[in-house]
């Protein structure tokens, strides 16, 4: 049996799911290619193996008289120049890390990375309907092209009229009509019981393929012409949180742009524990994978779970309450996101499926 | 009798390697001249990053590997193992040669003189991905890589790796390599230098020595010679005009004088070597683009010859932000032009904390004033304990909000 190599050793650590906060202005694939590059220079700083040694044989004359027949050959054992680490190269050339849910270079905030066996949790993370937390500021008076204040202005507008009221006005029916979708997409009839216990107790998610849908919005900060929302949704893009505040302008009979999109939570991943990029060093991202190892094998289970059967459970939940063991872990991870803060000014939680 | 108890398997292959002698020899012969020819195409071809490793060798990997030559036992000689290489190269050989020659039988005893009198062919692949297998028998890659020298990253490069097994270490390395030495060139950093550049050992010695004079008759010193060497170890790889040229640009575009030119090449000698059009660009940037009058420049870049080679949308990133966000005028900017070279995440972050702690102050003239050069060169935490006087956490939580 060969002993496996600090570097090897190493290597089967980085396995799990950890988040970073991305600044904004930098592409995720720049995050990514930041922490792969650390991730290498750690495996390959760590001592490579020892070289294989190469037997080589020294003729020796027998000795004392030169017409003796009797030929010595001493074998010596020489490390081979072969396996020289400046001839061999790099111990490791590539570690995969794998990304979750996108953020665009404009947005900044918690992102997540899988590395290892983490990449096929990653996948579970995207088909589970977790929800994710921005914050997005936003400034009246102005459209742009790409929504966001650094695009071309296309219309100024005035926003003396606007006043917080409207404002919450126009919120609570952006949010009508997303709670409205989200019954439309989760598959389940309006007038049945099931449908009513669901939605009373915040379990309703979009089931398959669906639209960006708001499950929580509210404002926390009027200081005109700035602005602040919560907003908490699924499957959404950042394009498409920057065109809500632009309809929110439009809707106020005032334009307005996204001056910042930050996310503060992705599933169980909060703002607190993501590195910030001081510490996107392997050793950081080492104890980050640690802290959220319970969190990723959750996930995981979760995920084959879910494969396996969806309906069934669903029933058995909604009449029985009681639940798998599966299901009181993901249920501990979702309650975690749950309790987190209150909601913003609704009941429905969005929740992994299941 | 160790060595006779070895000899055994020799023994037994006896009558096998006596039919092959011959054949094998004339054989390996051919291949040993065709490998460099070969290995020039196939590894120019196959080699690239990460590629696959066909050729173990297989004398490493057999552990009881015999030695029988008395006459060519040199430390550079390798021992084969006869039995896993030598018949797969040579079955068909092998085959048609029987009749041919005398075969004795394989249970024959031989004296050890015999023994030892038997050829052994070398197995270097013909070719081959990597350098490996020539490692070991190539004097010229065994000296270099005792030198330092990054072979892997060598033949991740087109036509390199067949160039190195080419070369003479005799008549091409060391000549060079002295050449080098005498230049001024600590040997510690050979490796690296051969590393960036190998192509110095297929330059021609006068080529070398001529460029090297005409850096002397401008008045550089020895010292300023081996450092720029060093730093740039293309700089000998180009034509005594092309120098000249680069030398006038520089003294002529920024009005520099010789002895400060001179001062600026010693400082960055990239800059001798690669294209002028950036350069061209980054300066007329400052002048057109940021407004810095002539001497503000001629200033800059001789603090920081840096900028002249930088990315031009970094550049502008930066002075946007410091001139137009943090309000900054231009001559502290020429006087603190470091400023220009640092990360801007970093600058940003900073000058954001500062600014809602409400200790964003620039101005010299008024109280708690934060230099550019504190604002972005301390680390972190002194950082934090000295010019924000804050908390490294508290420093972490704001970034996570921005």
């Amino acid at each position: 049996m060969k002993m496996a190599t600090q570097a090897v050793r190493l290597f089967r650590k980085m396995d799990g799911l950890f988040a970073v906060y991305k600044p904004q202005g930098v592409h995720w694939k720049l995050v990514r290619d930041t922490i792969e590059s650390n991730f290498l220079k750690a495996l390959n700083s760590s001592p490579p193996a020892a070289p294989r040694r190469e037997v080589q044989f020294q003729l020796l004359s027998s000795g004392e008289n030169s017409t003796s027949k009797e030929l010595i050959l001493s074998p010596s054992m020489v490390p081979s120049l072969a396996d020289h680490p400046l001839v061999t190269g790099p111990q490791f050339h590539k570690v995969h890390v794998g990304v979750g849910h996108r953020l665009d270079a404009f947005s900044s905030g918690v992102l997540v990375l899988g590395v290892g066996k983490g990449n096929s949790v990653l996948e579970n993370l995207c088909k589970s309907h977790v929800t994710r937390d921005y914050t997005i500021e936003g400034e009246f008076g102005k459209a742009t092209d790409n929504f966001s204040h650094t695009g071309r202005v296309i219309e100024k507008t005035t926003y003396d009229h606007i006043t917080h009221d409207k404002l919450e006005r126009v919120l609570a029916m952006l949010q009508g009509s997303n709670q409205k979708a989200l019954i439309t997409y989760s598959q389940v009839e309006l007038q049945t019981q099931e449908a009513y216990e669901l939605a009373a107790r915040g379990l309703l998610y979009p089931d398959g393929k669906s639209p960006p849908i708001l499950t929580g919005l509210r404002c926390i900060k009027f200081n005109p012409p700035h602005f602040t929302l919560e907003v908490r949704c699924v499957n959404e893009t950042q394009k498409y949180l920057r065109k809500l505040i632009h309809e929110v302008g439009l809707e106020l009979r005032a334009s307005a742009v996204c001056t910042k999109v930050r996310r503060t939570r992705d599933g169980p991943f909060k703002v607190e524990n993501a590195l910030t990029r001081q510490h996107w060093t392997a050793d950081s991202v080492l104890q980050a994978i640690n802290h959220f190892r319970k969190t990723a094998r959750k996930i995981r289970k979760s995920g084959m779970y879910m494969q396996s059967n969806v309906r069934m459970t669903l029933d058995a939940d909604t009449r029985e309450q009681t639940q798998s063991e599966h299901m009181s872990g993901v249920r501990d991870v979702l309650s975690d996101m749950i309790l987190e803060r209150e909601t913003p000014g609704e009941p429905n939680e969005g929740r992994t499926k299941n | 009798m160790h060595v006779c108890q070895r000899c055994v398997s020799v023994l037994l292959w006896r009558p096998l390697s006596a039919a092959l002698q011959q054949s094998t020899r004339s054989l390996h012969q051919h291949t040993q001249h065709n490998i460099l020819q070969q290995s020039t195409t196939h590894t120019s071809i196959y080699s690239r990053p990460g590629g696959l490793r066909y050729f173990t060798h297989q004398h490493t990997a057999s552990p009881d590997v015999h030695n029988t030559d008395p006459q060519q036992n040199k430390p550079g000689k390798h021992v084969v193992s006869l039995e896993n290489s030598a018949m797969h190269q040579t079955s068909q050989v092998y085959l048609s040669g029987l009749d041919a020659v005398a075969c004795p039988s394989p249970l024959q005893e031989i004296s050890d003189e015999e023994a030892v009198q038997i050829q052994v062919p070398s197995v270097l692949p013909a070719d081959s991905f990597t350098l490996r297998p020539y490692v070991d028998k190539s004097e010229t890659l065994s000296k270099l890589v005792q030198l330092g020298v990054n072979l892997w990253d060598l033949e991740q490069r087109p036509n390199v790796g067949s160039m190195l097994v080419r070369l003479d270490f005799q008549a091409d390395v060391a000549p060079r390599l002295l050449f080098l030495r005498d230049l001024g060139v600590e040997e510690s950093t050979l490796g690296r230098l051969l590393t960036k550049n190998p192509f110095i050992l297929t330059e021609s010695l006068d080529n070398l020595q001529a460029r090297v004079s005409y850096l002397k008759s401008k008045k550089f010193s020895a010292q300023s010679v081996a450092a720029m060497v060093t730093k740039a170890p293309y700089l000998l790889n180009f034509s005594v005009e092309r120098l000249d040229n680069r030398l006038g640009f520089f003294q002529q575009q920024l009005g520099l004088s010789a002895e400060k030119t001179r001062y600026l090449v010693t400082r960055l000698p990239k800059l001798l070597c690669g294209s002028l059009e950036p350069v061209k660009e980054n300066l007329k940037v400052c002048e057109l683009e940021f407004g810095f009058r002539g001497n503000e420049i001629q200033h800059i870049v001789s603090t920081v010859p840096k900028v002249l080679l930088a990315n031009k949308r970094k550049l502008t990133q930066i002075f946007d932000f410091v001139h137009n966000t943090m309000n900054i005028p231009h001559s502290l900017i020429a006087k603190f032009p470091q400023v220009l070279n640092a990360k801007f995440l970093r600058i940003r972050e900073r000058h954001l904390f500062l600014e809602y702690l409400g200790r964003a102050q620039y101005q010299p003239d008024q109280p708690n004033y934060i230099s550019l050069s504190r604002l972005v060169f301390l680390p972190d935490d002194v950082f934090c304990s000295e010019v924000a006087l804050a908390t490294l956490e508290d420093f972490e939580r704001f970034q996570k909000t921005l």
